[in-house]
């Protein structure tokens, strides 16, 4: 499995001077991890310890602690979708869209559409109680939604 | 009485988030107004106008600051929590999404009185715009000597950076969010001692909340005298008052969900009838959340309770928290809720303390199985049991997040114990949705 680009490598260099500790970068340099290959490969795992300075596991146990990160079995789809599933989505469907989602598109929490379109997953609060039921597309929030508007953003209809 | 939005003056207007919108409505006079002034004085201000912190604690910011060590040599760090997760929660979405200079001009107020040479800006992953209308903004100040060497030509110099996270509650406790900042898993450490003495990377650190620094730039702008004249004076001694305006969070079962900004101390019930519609669908409300889950629920005949700090105290809940009010109605099931709520913590405790770790674990595998309608009246007590024991009040954990966690089972148990009991004698079951490999 691949590592980092080059251009990937550079983004990771040039936070350097914004933290008096290599290690503060770790966070920053698997989100430019993942957003360019899906997922973070146990390549990249190893080459971003060596940029920090750091052991493979020592990025490994952040990486691991916020379930956010994928490993290169189990990489995103070209969307993730994630449906909130906290109290103020609850209240008003959040449950039910989610059940709806799944059913729809063939997958539990977690995975991934036969497709590859669209990982789905389940959030606890997204912070967008106000237009609840939410849902985040990968850093994007959306406000009230139907399951119809979720497995056409889904099947990239919308 | 009507009152005027003052932090949320330009929510909504054409280009509000622009720089050039912020100062044709007199934005940045007050970090002028700060940088004529002594930093000591700027403090003074702020603990002055009884500004108490507005992401969950109620601490009062000015105090936070004088915590920090005299004549500090080397590095002091500002740390802006934007880790909004609390159930419930989206009021510094909406200043940063709508208005981020409010904000960063607090936040460069607050670095000159605390004399901090960078901060961070910690904002949780979700809010991918306010990440970029932020971006944008600190841009903005660069570009017009706001941040950077020698602000308006002043001998001081800040530099602010924007830090994601990944999608962890825990990163809004502050020593977690420290712990997150510097690349580690994001288990918050033993106190003391304190971040003002050893915070991020080991150096003398501030860690406030993003709807407090837009209070810092209004504080600076229109007087601490100003701030004091609105809200709830102190009752007694002990009692820091609770001043100020204060953005209400409004969700759940309830006509016109929303955000509104209004003095501290409106009730409950005010806020539902005059601020967001009424109860939908014609209905009562039957359990009320004051200030997100952790803080737990005021009953129907509690709705007057005033959501100021002492408020929500008074009634039993943990306290005013971020002010996040989840209307449920009358037709809900409080066991519903419950499981909902111990579900979110099972899934959010960080794992380090066992007794939270194993606690909210197994109220979520005991409420689930009371839904499966295999509760017993004995479950009850065991959830009892677990609620009192997980905590920095019981002295168990080392974190506060796990009395938010125990805040709700308390509350629901005590207020709304015979719907428990009735729930699990007549051997109902759920009729809400459970998404298979959701748990």
């Amino acid at each position: 499995m691949s590592g980092l680009t080059e251009v990937a490598k550079q983004k990771i260099r040039d936070l350097f001077p914004c933290y008096p500790s290599k290690q503060a970068v770790t966070l920053p340099a698997l989100h430019i991890a993942q957003e360019e290959a899906r997922c973070v490969t146990r390549q990249a795992v190893h080459e971003i310890a060596e940029m920090l300075e750091l052991s493979s596991a020592q990025i490994h146990d952040t990486l691991s602690f916020y379930g956010f990160f994928k490993d290169e079995k189990h990489p995103l789809g070209d969307n993730r979708i994630w449906v909130c599933r906290s109290l103020a989505c609850m209240l008003r469907g959040g449950d039910e869209l989610l059940a709806e989602v799944c059913e729809r598109l063939h997958v539990v929490p977690g995975q991934t559409t036969a497709d590859g379109k669209a990982t789905i997953e389940l959030a606890e609060c997204l912070g967008a109680c106000d237009g609840a039921p939410c849902i985040l597309v990968n850093d994007k929030l959306q406000l009230r939604m139907t399951a119809d508007a979720v497995v056409s953003l889904a099947e990239g209809r919308a | 009485m009507s009152f005027e939005p003052v932090l949320l003056r330009r929510r909504g207007k054409p280009n509000s988030q622009a720089l050039e919108t912020y100062r044709a409505d007199g934005g940045y006079t007050a970090l002028k107004n700060a940088l004529a002034m002594e930093p000591l004085k700027v403090i003074e201000a702020v603990q002055k106008s009884g500004l108490r912190g507005r992401g969950g604690a109620g601490f009062s910011t000015g105090l936070k600051w004088t915590f920090l060590p005299k004549d500090v040599q080397g590095p002091i760090y500002l740390c802006i929590n934007g880790d909004e997760s609390e159930p419930g929660t989206f009021n510094n979405r909406v200043l940063l999404e709508d208005d981020p200079h409010q904000v960063l001009e607090g936040i460069v107020i607050s670095g000159y009185a605390t004399k901090s040479t960078t901060a961070y800006l910690y904002l949780r992953y979700e809010y991918g715009d306010c990440y970029r209308t932020c971006e944008k903004a600190i841009q903005e100040m660069y570009a017009n000597n706001l941040l950077g060497k020698n602000i308006l030509g002043s001998e001081y110099s800040l530099d602010i950076f924007l830090h994601r996270g990944a999608c962890a509650y825990i990163c809004g406790e502050e020593t977690g969010l420290i712990e997150s900042l510097e690349g580690k898993r994001a288990w918050p450490r033993i106190k003391p001692p304190f971040p003002a003495i050893e915070g991020a990377f080991r150096r003398p650190t501030v860690v406030n909340n993003i709807e407090t620094m837009a209070c810092v730039t209004q504080i600076l702008d229109r007087g601490p005298e100003w701030f004091q004249s609105i809200g709830i004076p102190s009752e007694h001694a002990k009692d820091p008052g609770s001043y100020g305006p204060k953005l209400y969070c409004i969700s759940g079962h309830v006509n016109e969900p929303g955000l509104v900004e209004l003095p501290l101390g409106v009730t409950a019930r005010e806020l539902i009838d005059n601020h967001a519609g009424g109860v939908w669908k014609g209905r009562q409300a039957k359990a009320v959340v004051p200030g997100g889950i952790s803080m737990g629920f005021l009953s129907a005949d509690e709705l007057d309770t005033k959501l100021d700090f002492a408020g929500p105290g008074k009634v039993g809940c943990l306290g005013l928290g971020t002010a996040a009010v989840i209307v449920i109605d009358d037709q809900t099931s409080m066991v519903d809720v419950l499981y909902n709520t111990c579900r979110f913590f099972a899934h959010e405790s960080c794992g380090q303390c066992t007794p939270c770790r194993e606690g909210t674990a197994w109220s979520a595998k005991i409420l689930a199985r009371i839904r499966a309608g295999q509760g017993t009246l004995k479950d009850l007590d065991t959830l009892t049991d677990i609620s009192n024991s997980i905590g920095i009040m019981p002295g168990t954990t080392i974190c506060g997040l796990a009395d938010g966690a125990a805040w709700p089972i308390k509350n629901a148990l005590k207020k709304f114990r015979p719907e428990f009991e009735e729930y699990i004698t007549s051997g109902r079951r759920s009729q809400s949705f459970e998404v298979a490999g959701s748990h």
